[in-house]
């Protein structure tokens, strides 16, 4: 591994620099999960009149239960020990494919809209058959509410971030950023008005949110990512948890990035990257701290309803991708 | 027309009108879709202020006052007095189904493209070019007359085919005479302000406001 990246830096000057960026892109997204979780915790209590748990609280979590022995449930076979590491490694290679800091990430050419978007569906299905594996009753019925919930919500990514592919006319997720850059007068087009209220919608179905999944509820009627992960402690939990984090930041920043992308790194520069970093840090705190007001304010929907509210954010990335082909 | 901030509002107010339109659809709480309809007045109005601006045409700057007066503020305004009294009003029963519509939205908007392309293609610039929205806007809110049961849910689809039509207006014509779009708001006020009478009145006698329940004579 060591000798490909050395003779690959060695043909192509800067793709070092391109793979530190993406490096530090990864390790950026996995420190932030947690603290967003922690974060949004905090925002949560706060708007309830609680003091709430410190935000630094998830990731101390996380140091305990990786310190912690691994136990699996009795008849679990191989996929439970391998889904949390899946799980946590495609969030990971997402993450370093996905402009987020940088518009120049590494292996930029094959940051496409639907590899990204099929990287992060590996990482949900890789937890769904995890939650199965055990057979308990809790695990299949949380297995089978989050496929039901990410059949819809799936494609519905997809098709949202198709709008701005169709604008930008390349589904490459670095040079839609950069084509946005380029013209700020898309912002306000139509197209991404409506696709941004889908993708709001989806992102939060696709990180377990109120109002389609309450994450801090362990009621066997309404979970859904906590009914599948009910079997695992220890380190396997610590990669879970660690996995769900990056996906809501890398979910977030990929909305922050997409509509409004001032500030990320364009140049390459140090300077240019440190502000990349501050600028993405602030916009996933606001997008975080949004989403814990909307979870405060409204009630989590009844399981049949979600469907509903998906097909909802479905037609309206529809709707946006034919406005996209008609008006471009 | 040459400045591009103009073309940006206007894509915007378009974008606006018809996501409104959808979310209006989408949406059964009546409570929400009041700020939607006033978003989309402000958007209307927003849209005649910027062509006002870059025509110089005075007159498109009254109307575009009436607008914001008329469908950002009183109609919205009377709309919520409806709603709030009568909390049986608060949950729609559509004939059809939310996703099903959902999806007829979806199909009536690729619907406006086809229809309107042909009509665009006559004159195309970049304002023409959203006249389908604007269409695709009108078409919805057909929908939501036909599909909905509750008296304040029908006015909405009124007031959106209402606000398509404006839109289609101020993007084909640059805007519609003062005169005319007085007449026409003054109307639109007036069906909403005998809405909130009837439906009062409907209320006092029958004790719901359900249109589809209005069938038989009573004495």
């Amino acid at each position: 591994m060591t000798l490909v990246l050395t003779s690959l830096a060695a043909a192509s000057p800067g793709f070092a620099v391109r793979v530190g960026t993406s490096v530090l892109q990864v390790a950026v997204v996995a420190v932030a999960g947690p603290l967003l979780l922690g974060l949004m915790a905090k925002v949560r209590a706060r708007a309830e009149g609680r003091v709430g748990p410190p935000v630094g609280q998830v990731l101390a979590d996380l140091r305990k239960l990786v310190r912690k022995e691994a136990v699996r449930a009795e008849h679990t076979s191989v996929v439970a020990s391998l889904a949390p590491l899946v799980l946590v490694a495609s969030a990971m290679v997402a993450t370093a494919l996905t402009p987020l800091v940088t518009t120049h990430p590494v292996l930029a050419g094959g940051a496409d809209v639907f590899v990204v978007v099929y990287l992060l569906l590996m990482g949900s299905v890789a937890l769904a058959l995890d939650g199965l594996d055990a057979g308990t009753a809790f695990g299949g019925m949380g297995s089978s509410r989050a496929m039901t919930i990410g059949a819809i919500s799936e494609p519905a990514l997809l098709v949202a971030i198709l709008a701005l592919a169709v604008q930008a006319r390349t589904s490459n997720l670095p040079a839609i950023v950069t084509a946005t850059l380029a013209h700020p007068g898309w912002v306000a087009s139509p197209q991404r008005l409506l696709a941004l209220v889908a993708l709001v919608v989806v992102v939060i179905a696709e990180t377990g949110r109120i109002p389609v999944d309450n994450p801090s509820t362990h009621l066997e009627l309404t979970m859904v990512h906590e009914a599948m992960v009910l079997e695992h402690g220890g380190p396997d939990l610590a990669l879970v948890t660690a996995g769900e984090a990056m996906r809501l930041a890398l979910l977030l920043g990929l909305v922050a990035n997409l509509f409004l992308p001032w500030g990320i790194d364009s140049s390459g520069s140090g300077g240019a990257l440190l502000v990349g970093l501050v600028v993405l840090g602030a916009k996933l705190a606001v997008l975080a701290g949004l989403v814990a007001l909307v979870e405060v304010s409204t009630a989590k929907l009844r399981l049949f309803r979600v469907p509903e509210l998906l097909a909802g954010g479905f037609v309206l990335a529809v709707v946006a991708v034919t406005t996209g082909l008609v008006t471009r | 027309m040459s400045s591009h901030p103009a073309f940006d509002v206007a894509e915007l107010a378009a974008g606006v009108v018809l996501a409104g339109a959808v979310l209006a659809l989408w949406r059964k709480d009546l409570r929400a879709l009041i700020p939607i309809l006033a978003l989309q007045g402000a958007a209307l109005s927003a849209l005649a202020a910027v062509l006002a601006v870059s025509d110089g045409n005075l007159g498109l700057g009254v109307v575009a006052g009436v607008v914001l007066l008329a469908k950002g503020g009183v109609v919205p305004g009377l709309l919520a007095r409806v709603v709030r009294a009568d909390p049986g009003s608060r949950e729609t029963a559509p004939l059809v189904n939310v996703p099903a519509s959902l999806v007829a939205a979806g199909a009536l908007v690729v619907l406006s493209y086809l229809v309107a392309g042909r009509i665009t293609a006559l004159a195309p610039d970049r304002l023409t070019r959203l006249v389908p929205l604007g269409l695709a806007t009108v078409l919805v809110g057909f929908f939501v007359l036909v599909t909905r049961r509750k008296a304040v849910s029908q006015i909405v689809g009124l007031l959106l085919v209402d606000n398509g039509i404006a839109l289609v207006a101020f993007l084909l014509t640059a805007g519609v005479p003062l005169l005319v779009e007085l007449g026409a708001s003054f109307d639109l006020l007036l069906v909403v302000a005998m809405l909130q009478v009837l439906a009062t009145t409907i209320r006092a006698r029958f004790g719901h406001v359900d249109l589809d329940q209005l069938r038989e004579l009573h004495d």
